[in-house]
């Protein structure tokens, strides 16, 4: 997995609500067995009309947001179903992370996955950063992992918790099954003994 | 001994490695599997070189893609991407040596109704599938949650998840339900009350009389429903219904291992003075059957409610209140139950079982639809031939419904079971995210009940008045 350790980049603006998964990536482009090529589908049916074109007024269809590299977003962001094509499509396009006040659950355990580092902020903090992305390509904020602060264009900081572990993961670049089957022993040993507690699992 | 939740007892006793940082290995009991969410995880174990660690743990079947119309046995009856996935887990599963329910097999369903009428859910379990539904299981008072395709691989590889602890919320639903009003009304007006978020960051276990007085079917409905309120399972305490529930099943355990694990699973509930972080109270008297109206499936409203305006919500929520009632094609003031209504469909793991049509046959009865179209699609192959024993299917066809092969359908719609664009649906399914039953798509959320009743009188309707 690529690392995370601190990014400089544009931030673009979705102050909507309860962003879903099927947004981010609708169903009809589950039906790969690929993790790659999904960026381009990326809220397609936000991003194309019916034709397939473009519609110029989507984010990041805007010339100033195409190179987005971080997403400012309203509540609740990745709400839905457990699809980790919904980070997969958000890598694909070149996003590395997003910010909002709160997360989808599934949707935030996919994104450390996936080297993705998902911000969470109380909602002051988002509203200022959420002015700051609507200021376009000039505005570059950056994201500290190690430090644990965002910063926007106007040099205006704010620090997030993450957990340790996922940051210890995320900054390495480390696989968790890796990690995991350091600890066989472990598991070996509890599964002998849910064997004898509990012989009809 | 501290007094513990009935989450706490389950995540103690498959706490498998804790490390300093607190991080946890949570040991899985089973694994489902589906088409979907886990040709990437297989094809990662292969380049790594790894096996699937406890393959008589794994259960694989394919659901979400696979067409429900007679002949899908062919390959050349799909479309080719889906038969591309459907020949992958085929293949997976052969490789790996993993449980398989193939399209062909009469027991082929949608993978949270095989898991229980298969015996694979057991109360106690942690039970967890590449899909967000999994919550379902949490019916029998086994911890079941949803898990994205890099866990699916790290669950098939070591057979734990990394986990953190969630906390504790009980949802209690006091005294009776009123004639009319269900599982489904349950579960769409508790997210109504706490918002698709409340429940992030929490395990909800639902209890009080109304929940003990919901069949194994009524409390799956309940539970499925918990990740749309944004929790990371849900649970129900087992009981007598649900130990009856589980015997003989293929799958359950018989004879000496019988008495065992029910001895275990009598241990199964919260103990009186455990610690709640969050407890939200109902009475079942106040729930009244449900539709959504918007594009969350927090929009509940009874239906004798009218359409809300953007600006009686607050900050976010007006703006994609305003979108919700655009993209719906709705105008605030409007009676719900003035809503006419293209299409009906029965069907998901929230409400694809035996009982969903038995409620909706009830209602259909000697009647005719008066909608575009109108279909049936079973949770399982074995829900189909039970509902074809009992006279179900025939009660379906002559109201001029589709009956159709099981499958996850036109609740996501990522087989050729489709809404066109503006096509309204009165839905059984659970969610109604724009785009979600098809592009343009309109989906309102009720009940089986609820959703016959708008078959029949070609708009959504008060089912209590058709009783």
């Amino acid at each position: 997995m690529e690392k995370f350790e601190k990014l400089t980049g544009i931030a673009a603006p979705m102050p909507l609500v309860n962003i879903d998964t099927d947004m981010i990536i609708p169903k009809q482009f589950l039906k790969t067995i690929k993790r790659s090529g999904l960026g381009v589908n990326l809220f397609d049916e936000m991003r194309y009309d019916d034709d397939g074109k473009e519609i110029p007024d989507f984010v990041l269809n805007k010339p100033q947001y195409r190179e987005a590299e971080i997403l400012v977003a309203g509540d609740n962001f990745g709400c839905g179903s457990s699809r980790e094509h919904a980070p997969w499509a958000l890598k694909d396009f070149g996003i590395k992370s997003v910010i909002s006040t709160s997360f989808a659950d599934i949707f935030y355990n996919n994104c450390f996955k996936n080297g993705i580092l998902p911000i969470v902020l109380p909602q002051e903090a988002v509203d200022v950063l959420m002015k700051d992305a609507e200021k376009g390509s000039n505005a570059r904020m950056t994201i500290d992992l190690e430090n644990q602060v965002v910063t926007s264009s106007d040099g205006e900081s704010f620090s997030f918790d993450v957990d340790s572990f996922r940051k210890h993961c995320l900054m390495n670049g480390l696989d968790d099954i890796g990690l995991t089957l350091e600890k066989a022993a472990s598991i070996d040993t509890f599964e002998q003994q849910a064997e004898q507690a509990r012989p009809w699992v | 001994m501290s007094p513990k939740t009935l989450y706490d007892k389950i995540w103690d006793a498959h706490l498998a490695h804790e490390a300093d940082d607190g991080t946890c290995l949570l040991y899985i009991d089973r694994h489902l599997v589906h088409e979907v969410t886990s040709p990437q995880a297989f094809e990662g174990l292969r380049m790594a070189n790894r096996t699937v660690r406890a393959p008589d743990k794994t259960i694989a079947v394919p659901d979400h893609n696979v067409p429900t119309t007679p002949g899908r046995e062919d390959p050349k009856n799909m479309t080719e991407d889906s038969a591309i996935q459907v020949a992958a887990l085929d293949k997976n599963a052969r490789d790996f040596g993993i449980h398989y329910y193939p399209v062909s097999d009469v027991r082929q369903g949608i993978v949270h109704i095989v898991g229980p009428e298969q015996g694979w859910t057991l109360p106690g379990m942690t039970v967890v599938c590449g899909d967000s539904h999994t919550a379902t299981h949490g019916a029998f008072g086994a911890l079941a949650h949803g898990i994205g395709t890099s866990e699916v691989e790290h669950v098939l590889a070591t057979q734990t998840l990394i986990q953190s602890k969630s906390k504790n919320m009980k949802v209690e639903i006091t005294g009776k339900l009123r004639p009319g009003v269900t599982a489904k009304d349950i579960t769409l007006s508790v997210i109504g009350e706490t918002g698709t978020a409340g429940g992030t960051g929490y395990v909800i276990e639902y209890c009080g009389e109304a929940i003990r007085d919901l069949s194994m079917e009524g409390r799956m409905t309940v539970c499925n429903m918990a990740i749309e309120g944004g929790a990371r399972a849900g649970l129900i305490a087992p009981d007598e219904k649900t130990f009856e529930y589980v015997k003989g099943r293929p799958h359950a355990p018989k004879g000496a291992q019988w008495e065992a694990a029910l001895a275990w699973w009598k241990t199964l509930f919260s103990d009186e003075d455990a610690h709640w972080d969050k407890v939200i109270t109902i009475k079942g008297e106040d729930i009244a059957p449900v539709v959504t109206w918007g594009t969350s499936p927090e929009d509940v409203l009874p239906i004798t409610a009218d359409v809300p305006s953007a600006d009686s919500f607050q900050g976010g929520k007006v703006g994609a209140a305003q979108r919700s009632l655009d993209y719906m094609g709705l105008t605030p003031g409007q009676k719900l139950s003035d809503i006419e209504i293209d299409t009906v469909f029965i069907g998901s793991c929230t409400n694809g079982r035996i009982e969903d049509l038995r409620a909706a046959a009830e209602i259909l009865k000697g009647k005719k639809i008066a909608v575009k179209r109108a279909m049936v699609v079973p949770g399982s192959g074995l829900v189909r031939a039970q509902a074809e024993e009992e006279g179900l299917a025939d009660i379906f066809i002559e109201a001029g419904f589709e009956w159709r092969l099981a499958g996850c359908s036109m609740c996501l719609a990522m087989n050729p079971d489709q809404l066109a664009p503006g096509e309204r649906c009165a839905a059984t399914s659970n969610r109604n995210f724009e785009g979600r039953q098809g592009r343009g798509g309109r989906t309102h959320l009720m009940s089986p009940a609820m959703a016959a009743a708008a078959a029949v009188t070609g708009k959504l309707t008060d089912v209590r008045e058709m009783m």
